[in-house]
């Protein structure tokens, strides 16, 4: 298994290395790669979910270091799932890539940079080690930060310092908040902190970085109230790594709340829960009345993800097994959905030449299949029964309900219409809406961003059909999270490869 | 020792915050400068500060009997270094390219909503 456990960071950034070497303008190659490297990354994800199905946590310690020395990647249930969805999202944004052939961001090596970005997120999801996830986010960070600066153009360049500020100061607060740590507990690994710091009386002096941890990782995930520079910055991206940025990038700031919050700080916080269920209400409510108010699909679609991080938070501050369980479901579902979303809004930019949905129309007249295409993870977001977002939405619903917890139950459900609303005026502007004077001949329709979407709403669908799988991956991971001793009995005890 | 790094950390967590409030772009990249260096401050304070004590291996290649300097935080900060270095010559970089593109400094003058073409 030890293999499975560092593929996903290796195989990326192998590929990116490779890439390098080719030259600039081999674009084939570049291709190539990416797309084997994603197909290893799927690979990897699905040996991981197997080795780990039976409720085994695989680690390996880096450099053969003995427990509490060294690094060590830690293969969970919840790593897996994330490691296999961020593989599907890789390849279906190579996939994409590859199809739409940008020659000009290709020359400028959006490639090896993207193959960065994913070994950067599967560092972050498989690290076990406090600075290790630092300098994961900073490879994610610089790798992200250059692919939205060479997309060119006046508006990338507005995003990009945007983003680059404030995910900064964001990095700058987690790392002042490991200083803080490693001074009171002497250690940063996981397992270690959450040995160390078990008991109320070694706990004492640790809200601080407990508090600039949170902060941290509420930007990172674009938590109200600090989630402007989302919609500021990828609508700047064309879509395909929109797609990619979208999906993945937020989430990982989820989990490293999820982590985190369930090793580290595994002490009762009193304030944790309050203000992680208000984070999570006002999350969802203000990211949703954004997409409202937006008419380019984008900028619609990044204000939504505010809102469904919400949705995450609300599980996360509910906090019982049920609950974590449905948030792992919700972010899987989430990242395969929104990123197909982004996919699809690139494919009608491609008809229609624009995104801005008043110049877009009669799609559904000229191709009704696309508008089925795209009716999947449209519904699925907004909770329509039997496709995912159904099932990600009843599970917390029912654990909010189980709680008595009326307002996070209320608020949830009204969110979810809006959502719809958010969906059904993209419906009605690009696909039923009677196609506008101005709409440009389109050509043929692109085959291999196609391919993306359809590979992407057939996962949504499989998901749907047969939830069962996913259901019990995400009951074994929210394990896991409750009961943190099992991870740690795996890393303190496990020798290389176990 | 501890108490005037603390105090010096504090003061450039202040400063970075300030500067990073500015409206001329160069300021806000002298902001985070300014917070990188409180931070790996911060993590070189929590280390304990402990003056003439070999980290780890002594003089003599053995292991050291007593106290100890604590050598993780320094290989920590040299992390933390190389980043922000990498960092802030990103940056400069894209400060440079925002002036010619958009031909200001000042922040209050990026209200693009990032859709619209240029």
């Amino acid at each position: 298994m030890t293999s499975a456990v560092i593929a996903p960071i290796l195989v990326p950034l192998l590929g990116a290395a490779l890439q390098a070497l080719a030259g600039r303008r081999a674009y084939h190659v570049h291709r190539v790669i990416t797309i084997l490297a994603t197909l290893g990354l799927c690979a990897a994800g699905a040996a991981l979910i197997a080795g780990t199905r039976t409720g085994t946590v695989h680690v390996v310690h880096s450099g053969g270091w003995p427990f509490p020395i060294g690094i060590s990647l830690v293969g969970d249930a919840l790593s897996a799932l994330m490691v296999s969805v961020c593989g599907l999202v890789g390849l279906a944004g190579a996939l994409y890539l590859t199809g739409e052939k940008r020659t000009d961001l290709e020359a400028r090596g959006l490639h090896p940079l993207l193959l960065i970005l994913l070994g950067g997120v599967n560092g972050a999801f498989l690290t076990g080690d406090a600075f290790n996830l630092y300098v994961w986010f900073e490879v994610m960070l610089i790798a992200s930060f250059v692919l939205l600066g060479l997309c060119g153009g006046k508006a990338a360049v507005e995003a990009s310092v945007k983003y680059f500020v404030i995910n900064l100061a964001s990095s700058f607060l987690f790392l002042i908040a490991l200083g803080l740590l490693y001074g009171k507990a002497g250690t940063l690994s996981f397992a270690d902190l959450h040995l160390k710091l078990s008991t109320e009386a070694a706990a004492t002096g640790t809200q601080s970085a407990a508090v600039l941890m949170l902060v941290a990782f509420g930007i990172k995930a674009g938590a109200f109230p600090l989630f402007m520079w989302l919609p500021a910055s990828y609508p700047a991206l064309p879509a395909p790594l929109g797609a990619v940025f979208a999906g993945l990038l937020t989430k990982v700031g989820v989990y490293s709340i999820m982590r985190v919050y369930s090793l580290v700080f595994a002490v009762h916080l009193p304030w944790l829960q309050p203000l992680l269920w208000w984070t999570a209400i006002l999350t969802m409510v203000v990211g949703v009345f954004g997409a409202a108010s937006q008419m380019e699909i984008r900028r619609v679609l990044s204000f939504h993800i505010v809102s469904q991080i919400g949705y995450m938070l609300a599980g996360i501050a509910l906090g019982t097994r049920a609950a974590l369980a449905a948030t792992v479901f919700y972010i899987v579902h989430h990242i395969i959905v929104k990123a197909n979303l982004f996919f699809l809004g690139g494919v009608i930019e491609n008809r229609c030449g624009s995104m801005e949905l008043k110049r877009c129309g009669g799609l559904y007249a000229s191709a009704p299949w696309f508008g089925f295409l795209f009716l999947i993870p449209a519904l699925s977001l907004g909770g329509i029964p039997p496709l995912s977002g159904f099932f990600a939405k009843f599970a917390l619903l029912r654990e909010a309900l189980r709680l008595e917890d009326g307002g996070l139950t209320l608020v949830a459900l009204g969110v979810g219409a809006l959502t719809l609303y958010s969906m059904t005026k993209i419906w009605k502007e690009a696909f039923w809406k009677a196609a506008p004077d101005t709409l440009p001949a389109a050509g043929p329709w692109p085959r291999l961003p196609l391919a993306a979407c359809i590979l992407l709403a057939a996962v949504t669908v499989g998901i749907s059909l047969h939830p069962q799988p996913l259901i019990e991956m995400a009951e074994l991971a929210a394990q896991t999270l409750v009961t943190p001793q099992i991870y740690v009995d795996a890393v303190t005890k496990g020798g290389p490869g176990s | 020792m501890e108490t005037i790094l603390s105090l010096l950390t504090g003061l450039l967590v202040a400063l970075g915050v300030y500067l990073l409030l500015r409206r001329s772009l160069v300021q806000v990249l002298l902001g985070i400068m300014f917070l990188s260096h409180a931070a790996n401050l911060v993590i070189f304070v929590s280390g304990g500060l402990r003056r003439d004590v070999a980290p780890m291996i002594d003089a003599q290649g053995g292991l050291p009997v007593g106290s100890y300097a604590d050598p993780l935080p320094q290989a920590l900060i040299l992390t933390a270094i190389v980043i922000g270095f990498g960092l802030l010559a990103f940056a400069l970089a894209l400060v440079m390219r925002a002036q010619a593109k958009l031909g200001t400094d000042d922040v209050d003058q990026l209200q693009g909503e990032g859709s619209d073409e240029a």
